[in-house]
């Protein structure tokens, strides 16, 4: 047997040690899988997850599964292995004119990742989900059984492994849409909400706009509750589709996790709010700084120190809208533990993918370092969350209870009768899917 | 339009270059032994704008192959822009040190096969009067470490042939390249404990090798810190060099 690894998520909590196997082409895959098949694995690619995900006692790396293998350029259809990064795609396809059709907030994931966590980005509430633009997966279900699954093929399949954490098999590969542009450029517009109604409003009027997004100031407390800057964007048209050279930096080692505290968050935030004096600000940046901000500081994840931390991301229906999202902002904003990451989305509404996060409604994200107080914390937003019928994020989660878990994405039961069917019931199995009771 | 032959071209470094030589329109000619992974890497340079790129399967051990597998290079190519040495294996140090066969072997792959190699390249090369031999050696040929220094001996010969390479070739107007890459996060490296902070990604190397080729440099540390700490390892007084354990 190979030395174990030590890894971790994104949020460095847990760290666990797994014996890791990193495959460079297809039958590594099969044999791996075949030697792993009595531990219960799961894929694991860039570990950007933030929590438990990613994590099982056998690993199938995927990293090394990085090629492209299909492009039409008269569709913008591509074909690749699933361990490429969407960073790797951008930077074939945007010179050629073409951008990622949906794509989060880091660039660093791997397409199988995108595929299972069935990724949202800003253009949400009028364009989906990643996997809305996925034409087939190729899906290793069993050493000796690779299913090309689709919305016509194994299609129950295809909806179980799209947001399915990995737990129908490992994605071998994955043809999916590009879109066209014509510029590697970013028409935007900066709007300051002075609290969380105006901000709620403000998405609503902007609801045309292709991307929007918010950052929330969730340590602001009475009338400021829930200040916020929209960033609202379009592609821009004609422009240059080449790219400045990038330099990002490097948090080199762990931070003391004393460094973010209620005072330098408080101080960042007010800083941060105010950086744009006048109400409405207009500019033209670089697709990197619009969608990847946090990407220009290598394992920003070090900021919180060696505990590490986790995001909390929930969403609630529109119906619950602004009472509800005014009752939990008033909860984290009292805690006083919210960090300067937070970002506020407003929804469009949800796929047929099972377990996928998005539903027609508005979602907030922030991060929380581990500190005395916080699971406590977490575990009241769950609970008014559940009451207001929203959910959490999976990606993201690292502690919520299987009780949640399961109250919250109904189609559950669905997911596990289709893992049942094809045998991949506790063999694909993570920290997470046993924590939420899928998997023993 | 610029003709690469890369021998060893399912390595991650080799593979990261060929990327980047293929973004520029290059015709690439790729070797290798795993035949599923060669035919992936070729689909992937055609996307990323090779004008074409052929691949044949060799084992560089099989050294009996070289030549008809270069003619038919020649013969697809014409003249060879770059040739890209880049094979070899990171054998486990300790098993070699009980296992004398193993230690060969490591030995043969990483040193005697680019021997090998090598001395029909430049007879190619010498004929066409132009062109770049690039041949990744490694810093663990400056000074044996007791980590690795089975895999350091190998490297360490390629480095004094290629010196001596450098040196006849330079009349007939061809440039030797010799590639001395630090710590890098490849397959080869896979699970081995490395400083975090000294290692470095495959492309950035491609990158640095990319341009070494263009700039005609002599050798090559990648990233360029690894000049300054071998330089230190290579000073290191031995009666101290023997007590720290590198």
């Amino acid at each position: 047997m190979k030395p174990l690894q030590r890894i971790h998520g994104w949020g460095r909590y847990p760290i666990i040690e797994a014996e890791v196997n990193a495959p460079l082409v297809v039958s590594g895959v099969k044999s791996a899988v075949a030697n792993f098949l009595t531990g219960g694995m799961i894929a694991r690619g860039l570990g950007r997850s933030y929590g438990d995900s990613s994590l099982a006692k056998c690993v199938i790396d995927t990293r090394y599964l990085n090629h492209l293998l299909d492009f039409d350029k008269n569709t913008g259809i591509v074909t690749c292995n699933a361990g490429i990064s969407l960073a790797e795609i951008l930077e074939v396809f945007v010179p050629l004119g073409w951008f990622l059709p949906v794509t989060p907030g880091t660039k660093h994931i791997t397409v199988g990742g995108a595929v299972s966590s069935d990724v949202h980005g800003k253009n949400h509430h009028v364009s989906g989900c990643f996997c809305d633009f996925v034409e087939h997966i190729e899906l290793l279900v069993s050493p000796d059984n690779v299913l090309l699954c689709s919305r016509t093929s194994h299609s129950e399949l295809f909806h179980a492994t799209c947001g399915g954490m990995g737990l129908t098999g490992i994605i071998l590969s994955v043809s999916f849409r590009l879109k066209p542009v014509s510029s590697a450029y970013i028409d935007q517009k900066t709007i300051k909400a002075v609290n969380l109604t105006e901000a709620l409003e403000l998405f609503e009027q902007n609801y045309a706009s292709t991307y929007s997004v918010a950052w929330i100031d969730c340590l602001a407390t009475g009338s400021s509750l829930g200040r916020s800057l929209l960033m609202i964007g379009e592609h821009a048209t004609g422009h240059t589709l080449s790219s400045p050279a990038k330099h990002p930096i490097t948090v080199p080692v762990e931070m003391p996790s004393s460094l973010l505290n209620r005072y330098s968050i408080q101080l960042f935030n007010t800083l941060y709010y105010n950086r744009i004096t006048k109400k409405e600000v207009a500019n033209r940046v670089h697709y990197e700084p619009f969608f990847y901000p946090l990407d220009g500081i290598q394992q920003w994840n070090r900021l919180y120190g060696k505990n590490g931390f986790t995001q909390y991301q929930f969403v609630i229906p529109k119906e619950a809208g602004q009472e509800g999202m005014t009752k939990i902002v008033k909860e984290i904003a009292a805690s006083g533990k919210g960090s300067f990451l937070a970002v506020l989305k407003v929804f469009g509404k949800q796929n047929d993918n099972l377990l996928s996060f998005p539903l027609a409604g508005y979602t907030l994200a922030l991060d929380f370092k581990f500190e005395e107080g916080v699971f406590p914390l977490l575990d009241r937003l769950d609970a008014m969350v559940l009451d207001y019928g929203g959910r959490i994020y999976l990606t993201k989660d690292v502690r919520m209870s299987e009780r949640t878990f399961k109250q919250s994405y109904p189609r559950w039961e669905q997911f596990q009768a289709v893992r049942e069917q094809n045998g991949t019931k506790g063999i694909f199995a993570s920290y997470q899917s046993r924590r939420l009771g899928l998997d023993r | 339009m610029k003709k690469i032959l890369i021998i060893g071209a399912t390595s991650a470094i080799a593979e990261a270059t060929a990327q980047r030589f293929a973004k520029e329109g290059a015709s690439l000619y790729l070797l290798a032994r795993n035949e599923e992974r060669l035919a992936s890497l070729a689909a992937d340079l055609k996307i990323r704008g090779a004008s074409s790129a052929a691949y044949a399967l060799l084992d560089v051990n099989d050294r009996v192959r070289y030549e008809e597998v270069l003619k038919e290079v020649v013969k697809t190519l014409g003249t060879i822009d770059v040739a890209l040495v880049a094979h070899g294996t990171l054998g486990d140090q300790k098993a070699c040190e009980d296992d004398v066969d193993r230690a060969l072997l490591e030995f043969e792959t990483n040193a005697v096969s680019t021997i090998a190699l090598l001395t029909r390249l430049s007879n190619l090369f010498e004929k066409q009067h132009g062109g770049t031999i690039a041949v990744i050696s490694s810093v663990a040929g400056d000074r044996g470490r007791p980590s690795n220094y089975v895999y350091g001996t190998a490297k360490a010969a390629i480095t004094t042939f290629c010196e001596g390479l450098q040196a006849r070739m330079f009349r007939s107007g061809v440039h030797v390249l010799i590639i001395k890459p630090g710590m890098v996060a490849t397959p080869m490296t896979e699970g081995l404990s490395m400083p975090g902070l000294l290692v470095a990604e495959p492309d950035r190397i491609a990158a640095d090798i990319v341009r070494a080729i263009e700039k005609k440099t002599d050798t090559l540390y990648t990233p360029w810190f690894w000049k300054y700490i071998m330089a230190g390892i290579i000073h290191l007084p031995s009666a101290l060099f023997k007590k720290v354990n590198l």
